[in-house]
This record gives C-alpha cells, structure tokens and sequence, in this order.
C-alpha cells in the first residue's frame, strides 16, 4: 500500500479535529493512456493526483472538506472547513447525526492482476495501436478509425475516528477500438475491443475483451452499414446483446432503483424515481425471469470492491428476485434515513467528491436459454448491439435507445445488418415482457465509465454484466432517412 | 464562508513553479504549463435543507515537455507545498523524457511561439457562501426546494518556456435549484453571476411560488403527434448542446461524424433566422488556449441559416491546415441572434400549444439527419387561446434539427436570456450560452 498515503493519515491523527466522529479517505489516483487515430499517434497522456476527502461530524451535523494539499497545515485547514459546514449543518441540515455511519473496519482489498500494465513496455503498445488502426483502415469508405489503450491505479486509504483502516488498491483496463464509415451523408460508426467494457485487472484482460483482434470485423460491419437497410418499423421481438443490456440496466433498473433518488437528493439533476418505497418487496418490475443482483464478487468488473467510501463492506445481495423488487441500491446513510436494506454502494467518483449512492456492479443473472434457441422461436424481429443513444425521462420511465448495429430475425434465423436500430418504452412494462434470458455462454462482463450524477457532478465506473435478453411487443424503429 | 486552503496569491505560485520548471528545461527542450484550480464551496439542499455542504480546494497543473516534433504530456495536482510539488515535477519531467524518446514524431503538434501576456481577474469581491444558504432557507420558507449553490473562484493560467504567461481568475456563484409541488411536478431556477443579491433570489423564488399555484391544476397527458410548441431558452439551452456533441469542430466535419452532416454534404440550410456564434470576448472562458494561442473575438457558426466556420483546435489547426480558433472543438460561449417576437406576448404568440420551459436527456435517434430525442421536464403547460391551462405531464419528443430550426421555425424572441452552466463535473464549468425562446408549428411527440 502507498507508503505516502499511511504517513499522511498517522499525521492527521496528531492534528484531528475534537469532533464527534471524522473520516479521511485519502487517494492516489495515477491513469495512462495511449492512442493512435489514422495512424498518427496521439499525445501520451499522464495523470497523477493525491487529494484527500475529510468529514466531519458535530453534533446532528456532518461538513465536508477536500484538498490536495496533504501536508499537515493543509490538513489541518480542510478541517476548519469541514467544522464550519458541519456547524451550520447542524442548524439547517437536512440528516441527524445517526444518519451518518461511524464504520470501524480494518481491512485490504485489491485487483487481481495477472499481467501488469508496466510489463508492455510503451513501444510496444504502440505497436500494438499502430496495428490495430491498420486492421481498421480497410477501404476509403473508412473516414475515421482510432484505437485506444488506458490504464489506471487507484490507491485508497480510509480511516475513521472510531479506528477503521481500509486500505484499496484498484487496477484498470481501458481498451477500445472504432471505425467510422461515410458514404455521402450517411456515416455510419462501429465501436468495440473493450469499448463500453473496461474491466479491472492488468493486461491479461485484452484478449478477453477481444483487443485488438475485433478491428477487422467492426470496420467491414462500419461499410456494410452504409448500404444497409434502415431498421424496420413496428412492435416486434427485440433481442439485445450484452453491449446494449449494459445500458437498459443501468437507466432503467439501476438508476430508478438508487435510494437517493428515491429520496429526492437528486431531483434538481438526475432526476426522481417512479419507484417508491413501499414497492420493494412486492412490485413486480419484471417477468419471472428477470434477476438482478448487486455483485461485487466478479474481480474483473468495474465497480468489485472490498468497501465503499463510507466504509460498509460489500457483499452480494438480489435486487429483483424472480422479477420481484427486493431492495433499493441505497449506502448506509440512504438506509439510515429511509429505515431500508441496501447495499454498499456509497462511492466517490474522485478524491474531491463526497460519496453517493452509486450503482456499483448490477448485473441481470443467466437463465437458461442458448443464443440460438432464442433466436430460432422469434418469427420476427430485430437483434441489437452496442449502444450508440440513451435517452429517459427523470423518474426512470420512458426511454429510448439507440444501437450501432441490427440485424433482422425472420423465421427463427438472422438476417442481413439494418442500420440506425433504435426502440422506446416504458421502464414499468418493458421488463414484464422479458421472455428469454440467455445462459451462461453469453453472460458478458461489462460496464460504462462515464455515470453521471450528483450535485456537485460526479462521472464514475459502473459493472454491467448480463447475458443476451429476448423481449416482446417492443416498438422498434428506424432513422430520420 | 469561503475556502482558500491556499489563500493568496495563486498566480505568482503558478508563474514561481514555472520558472523553476522552465530552469530545468535541457537542450532544447520546451515545455506549456496550464494551470487550473478552484476554491469552491458547494451546498447541496433537498427538502430546503443542507444535505451535503462542503468546501473543494484543487489546483492542477498540465505539462507539455516538447522537442523538436516529439513532445510528451502529463497532468498533476498540486499540494500548494513547493518543495513537495517541485519533487512530484521533477519526477514528472523525467518520465516525459524517458518517454519521449520513445514516441514517433507528431505531425499535428503546434503551439503558440508569438508571445502574448494576458490577465484577467474578477476575484475580489468574494461571497459569504454560508449567509447565502441561510438566506436561501428563510426566503424559500415551506417550499420543497432542492438544488446546489457552488460558490468560489475559478482560476486558470498559462505559461511557456519562451516567455509567455496568461492568468485568468474569476470569483462567482451558481445556484442551480428546483421547487417541488408533488412527484415531478416542479419548476426549475437558476441565479448566477458575481454579485449576490438576495432581493434578487426572493424575486425569483415569488415567480415560482405563481407558476407552482398553476402546476397544481390537474395535469393534462398528450397523446402522440405534432403539437404547435414554445421553446424556453432553457429548452433551446438543450437543443443546441445536442447539435454541439460534434457539430461544430472541424475535426468532426472532417471526418463526416458531425451531427449537421446535410449541412455540409447536402447545403441543407436551416431557417434564415438562425445565426449561432461562438462569442469569446463575452464568455467567462480564459481567452488564451491550452497551446498559447489567443482565442478570436467570435466564430461565425451558422449564418443566416447556413453552415458557415468551425472550431478549430490546434492539432486539427495542423492537422488541416487551417487557423486555430478554439481551445476545444467543443463552444462554451455560444450566441443565438435573437427575433423579433416579444417575451411577453408569447403566450398570445402560441395561442393554444405547448409550452415547454425545460427539455431533458437529448441524444441523437439519427445522427447523420440530426435528428433527436428527449424528454420534457419541469414546468411545462398545455395553453390554449393564450391562456395556461394546465400542466403537461411529462413527453418523448422525436424530431430533426431542420424541422424545429428549419422548416417549421416560426420565431424567436427578441429578448435573450443569459445562461451559465451549472455543471461541475471535474471542476465547475465556465461555459455560457446566450438564447432566445423559439416557437415553432410543430413539435414531433412520440411516447
């Protein structure tokens, strides 16, 4: 663990405010990243950043205060801060001070890895992305193409006034790979090799997620786009691949289901919940089929983690059962304030946020269906895959997404590509008619880097795994040509 | 309250580590340093309450260590401490050569060697963050308010090893808020600029305590179909973000990706009334670039209906030689011409339609045609002779850039509305955009 971080935090134990309870989350953050576009490389990128994030609480009042300024005098000033905020708090604050979770836990959490980032030296990766943009460029009608490698280390440190001592380590894998294809105006994009699916772990991760071994195959689907048909219009069976299950779940089961929503927090940005709190434990969200869990036990997927950032330990628990609504995904002061199970999902994006309720990894659990046993019961339909739109409303109700790629289903078999596939619904039916979950062959670790919410904003990693999905009566559609 | 864990002098700091930066400098190495940072407090309320309150002190630093054509680049946060500062920098410097020489020649590098000093500060008088949160809470009273006040200053500077050094700084506040009257019925708020003027904030707390009196009428659902419809700037606030994922950077018309591809390809034209323009004098964004260069006064986007410049960043700059003009191929000052329909004749100017003050998670249903999707959100009422009748219970709208700026435009208000952008991903945003209300004869609703 960083030497740095632990000497920081035996210092501030010198100089800890008297107060009723404090945390100190401390955290190195350290991201690289290479990328080659049209063969050129692009600028290296570096980032590193120390920060800490220090809480406070005074009586019925909790403040926050964050610096990059580690130093004991600086330290010392982001607790004046912190006091201030927690004093007014307690006059005019919104939670009591049992509200707040006073964790005492000691414990070590880190990303497996079986190869390091640092063991492909950065020429190498560069031959790795030069390749890649050459598998990629295969005719004119590629106007764009562009291969990505990222990496990042996060070391994290927690430690309360009631003798917690977590300490985290996390490692990710950020590849990707895209073609852009024109004809006219029609422009047509292809993205994948780990895009939409970054993962933790080290380099062992990259043949996994197919990079770069998928260029060929994107950029000719990116061509072929291009003569396509538009995808066909009406209500019909929908069956979305992994690459486009990873954003249903996550606008219209994970994001409506966080406690924070449901408690208003949110309102003013991201936007309410159209589920209440008396519907866990007897709404039906979905079909019978439909089982979602919060898992932290998948080490490759985005959000694994020991702990969350108010230092609750994480452990598997359903969210839907069987398509019942279980439990919200709330932390421990989402839980405190609405008296409700949760889940260990309160999470800082960065060092300079405070922790909300987060998703975390949610996935949709396998059923028992083959790909292709899905496909030959569907007399018509669209499959789709990799999500390209996203669109809801602020209670979580009704969406629309749009995809990269569709190919029609007739008479039980695929068909040719169609482009610009896009379908809308409504959260509270499109899950009551999820009629086939696929089996454990096409269950796919993914996720999306980029979740946005909270005031002041926060963009963070969130898991999505899920198998192939089959639904019916969707309304499926085209584009504007 | 006001957080300043490194109270002053923020600009003689960055301009100090530069030098030392710029000595250690070797051959003939040059070397770009942007600076960023902010001392910010941020007060979130729900139920008008405090639920999250705190104080965010950052400052980072961006390295840009260049020789001949290969150049290496890194960012670091700063502690504040020099000796500890310089130590990571020192660390920093020597990884960007090590992997320097390791890196192929970049055809697209290019950087401001004309050396131009600017400064701009407008960071004296700081606001009390503290009695502004109280005076939220006592003006708001029983109203189910939630939201967030960020409050602080904003700085950024620039310098390179040939001499040139550039400071911006700006101490300002941005409440962002809404009023609650029942599940998503609510009207949405915004107060911003420099000068905190409580009488101000009550004055717009009174306006929405009349339009939650007209939210509680029983809500009307819209069936699907084409609805004669007024845009608030807020909702034209949406619209045009959507056109700018990509609409207006070189690089994406280049590469066909941009959203206003018919545009270009097709000389598809919007109505003549429409005239977009990147204003950086007016915008609260540094003047000066991440490379050095000085931004232009403005960038003609479209005119008169028609695709006219884009934004250039200095490696598209190269890349296609041409002129840079921005720091991002992304606007953060834009400026729509205003029309000629009177604000406060609008009601009378839709006669019966849709009155839309805030639009929500748009993104595109087809890219190529500009064609988009999103929610309506917020106060948004169904009006008829002129009149409100009811609010609206919340629509999917599905519809084309060159239908609502196009074909079915039938004006825009003289009057334009001053919006800064309340976001604060990373750190908060500078970004502006100056809008009139627009109504058109049609509005595609979908779901």
């Amino acid at each position: 663990m960083n030497d740095y971080l632990n000497r920081v935090a035996r210092q501030f134990n010198d100089i800890a405010p008297d107060v009723d309870f404090w945390t100190l989350r401390l955290t190195s953050e350290t991201h690289e990243a290479v990328s080659v576009r049209q063969g050129v490389m692009q600028p290296v990128y570096n980032h590193h950043a120390f920060g800490a994030m220090l809480t406070v609480v005074i009586g019925d009042g909790a403040g926050y205060a964050a610096t990059s300024d580690l130093s004991p005098s600086g330290l010392k000033r982001a607790a004046e801060l912190a006091c201030d905020w927690a004093k007014q708090s307690s006059k005019l604050g919104l939670l009591k001070a049992h509200d707040y979770p006073r964790p005492n836990a000691k414990a070590r959490y880190e990303t497996p890895v079986k190869q390091s980032w640092h063991d492909m030296p950065l020429d190498e990766k560069i031959t790795l992305l030069q390749d890649a943009n050459t598998a990629l460029k295969i005719s004119d009608s590629i106007v764009d193409w562009s291969a990505y490698l990222g990496y990042g280390r996060d070391e994290i440190l927690f430690v309360s006034s009631a003798g917690a001592q977590i300490e985290q380590q996390f490692q990710y894998i950020q590849p990707s790979l895209s073609a852009v294809a024109n004809k006219g105006a029609v422009t047509q994009f292809r993205s994948g090799g780990g895009y939409n699916a970054s993962r933790q772990g080290g380099l062992e991760q990259l043949e996994l997620l197919d990079f770069p071994n998928a260029a060929p195959a994107l950029a000719e689907e990116a061509v072929a786009l291009l003569s396509a048909d538009d995808c066909p219009q009406g209500n019909m069976d929908l069956v979305l691949a992994p690459s486009q299950m990873v954003l249903q779940i996550h606008e219209s089961i994970g994001h409506p289901l966080e406690l924070d929503r449901i408690l208003g927090d949110e309102r003013n940005y991201a936007g309410t919940s159209f589920v209440s709190e008396d519907m866990f434990g007897n709404y039906r969200y979905g079909s019978d089929l439909l089982n979602v869990t919060y898992d932290p036990g998948h080490s490759e997927q985005l959000a694994s983690y020991g702990y969350d950032d108010e230092g609750t330990m994480a452990q598997r628990e359903y969210i839907i059962r069987n398509g019942i609504l279980e439990r919200p995904l709330g932390g421990a002061t989402s839980q405190a304030r609405a008296d409700m199970s949760g889940v260990a999902n309160a999470r800082q994006a960065v060092w300079n946020r405070p922790p909300i309720d987060r998703m975390a990894n949610l996935n949709v659990e396998p059923g028992d269906s083959t790909l292709t046993a899905i496909i030959s019961g569907i007399e018509h339909g669209v499959y789709m895959e990799t999500n390209r739109s996203w669109s809801i409303d602020d209670s979580r109700n009704k969406f629309q997404f749009g995809c990269e790629l569709g190919r029609v289903i007739e008479n039980g078999e695929l068909k040719g590509l169609v482009r610009n596939p896009n379908y809308r619904g409504i959260s509270a039916t499109f899950w009551r008619n999820l009629a086939a979950v696929g089996n454990e062959d096409s269950f796919t670790v993914a996720g999306v880097n980029n979740c946005g919410k909270g005031e002041p904003n926060q963009s963070i990693y969130v898991g999505h795994a899920s198998p192939v999905c089959h639904f019916q009566d969707v309304d499926v559609f085209g584009g504007a040509q | 309250m006001m957080s300043t864990v490194m109270p002053t002098g923020m600009q003689d700091y960055f301009y100090s580590l530069s030098d030392k930066l710029f000595s250690r400098l070797e051959g003939e190495e040059q070397l770009l340093l942007g600076f960023s940072g902010e001392d910010s407090d941020f007060v979130r309320m729900n139920h008008n309450r405090i639920r999250q309150a705190g104080s965010v002190a950052q400052r980072s630093l961006s390295l840009d260590l260049i020789s001949g054509k290969r150049h290496a680049q890194a960012s670091i946060e700063l502690s504040g401490e020099q000796a500890r500062d310089m130590e990571q920098l020192d660390i920093t410097l020597k990884k960007l050569r090590e992997q320097r020489e390791l890196l192929p020649e970049d055809p697209y590098l290019v950087f401001a060697e004309e050396i131009n000093n600017t400064e701009y500060h407008h960071d004296n008088d700081t606001i009390n963050s503290q009695e502004a949160v109280e005076q939220v809470v006592q003006a708001a009273g029983d109203m189910d308010l939630v939201g967030l006040f960020a409050n602080g200053i904003q700085y950024a500077g620039f310098a390179n090893s040939m001499g040139q050094r550039n400071w911006h700084s700006s101490a300002n506040f941005n409440f962002d808020w809404s009023c609650y009257l029942s599940k998503d019925k609510a009207v949405k708020s915004n107060y911003a600029g420099f000068d905190w003027q409580p009488e101000r904030l009550v004055e717009k707390l009174d306006s929405i305590r009349h339009q939650l009196s007209m939210l509680s009428r029983p809500s009307r659902t819209l069936e699907p179909g084409s609805y004669r419809a007024y845009l608030a700037p807020s909702a034209v606030d949406e619209i045009i973000n959507m056109m700018s994922w990509g609409g207006f950077g070189l690089k994406s018309h280049r590469t066909k990706s941009t959203p206003l591809l018919q545009m270009v390809e097709q000389d598809r034209a919007l109505d003549t009334s429409i005239s977009l323009r990147e204003h950086h004098a007016r915008g609260l964004a540094p003047i000066f670039t991440g490379s050095g260069f000085i931004k232009p006064d403005h960038v003609q986007l479209i005119k008169d209906g028609r695709y006219q410049d884009c934004l250039i960043s200095s490696r598209s700059a190269m890349e296609y030689d041409k002129v840079t003009n921005a720091d991002y191929e992304y606007p953060g000052s834009l400026e729509l011409a205003a029309g000629e329909l009177n604000s406060t004749d609008i009601l009378k100017e839709l006669d019966t339609g849709l009155y839309i003050n805030n639009l929500w998670y748009l993104n595109f249903s087809d890219r190529s045609a500009c064609q988009m999707t999103g929610m309506t959100r917020f106060a948004c009422f169904w009006v008829e002779q002129g009149e409100i009748q009811a609010p609206v219970n919340v629509m999917r709208f599905d519809d084309s850039i060159y239908s609502l700026f196009g074909t079915n435009l039938l004006g825009l208000t003289k009057e334009r509305e001053m919006i800064l952008d309340p976001s604060t991903y990373g750190q908060r945003s500078d970004h502006s955009i100056e809008l009139p209300g627009v109504l058109v004869s049609a509005l595609r609703l979908t779901l």
